[in-house]
């Protein structure tokens, strides 16, 4: 059990940096694309590799399955989404 | 290991907050989209984490809903012709 508690805390210590750096990116880059480039990180990275550290948390197959899908899930969302609002901004001529 | 997985939620969630910042400063409407964007996965991440340190069930499924509902609601943003 040890080394699925040190897994954990590594992985969610990585995807909580990735949240970290993807905020600052939202906040600190110079315009609407290169934030949503920022925010993108932070969304699929940082989930990713929370729900990768949950895994050997999680005691039934099912439940693990169900973290993956919530991360799939946000993946296709986000990737999605991300195309939308880039042509949104490049079409609107964004900040 | 439940102190460090609660630890990381309330992390994540100030993460959020500071990220939510975007949203008073946007210049334009679509960066205080992506603003709401962060909100909706950094708050999954956070019931995620909250949902495996106090074994709720429940948690992940409002997880899933939040991650259907954040990705809708970009959706509208943009379908809507969100201008800058």
């Amino acid at each position: 059990m040890l080394v699925g508690n040190i897994a954990t805390v590594v992985l969610v210590s990585l995807g909580a940096v990735f949240f970290l750096a993807g905020t600052v990116g939202l906040l600190r880059f110079p315009d609407s694309m290169t934030r949503l480039h920022a925010l993108t990180k932070a969304d699929n990275l940082g989930l990713g590799l929370v729900v990768l550290g949950l895994l050997p948390q999680v005691d039934s197959v099912l439940a693990a399955l169900k973290l993956v899908a919530v991360w799939v899930l946000t993946q296709l969302a986000g990737a999605t989404v991300t195309q939308l609002v880039a042509r949104a901004v490049w079409r609107g001529g964004g900040s | 290991m439940t102190e460090f997985l609660l630890a990381a939620s309330v992390f994540i969630l100030l993460m959020v907050a500071v990220g939510l910042l975007r949203v008073l400063r946007g210049p334009a409407d679509i960066d205080r989209m992506m603003a709401a964007q962060l909100l909706g996965t950094g708050g999954i991440a956070a019931l995620l984490l909250l949902g495996t340190a106090t074994a709720l069930p429940g948690a992940v499924d409002v997880a899933l809903t939040l991650a259907l509902l954040a990705a809708f609601a970009a959706v509208m943003f943009v379908h809507s012709g969100g201008s800058s």
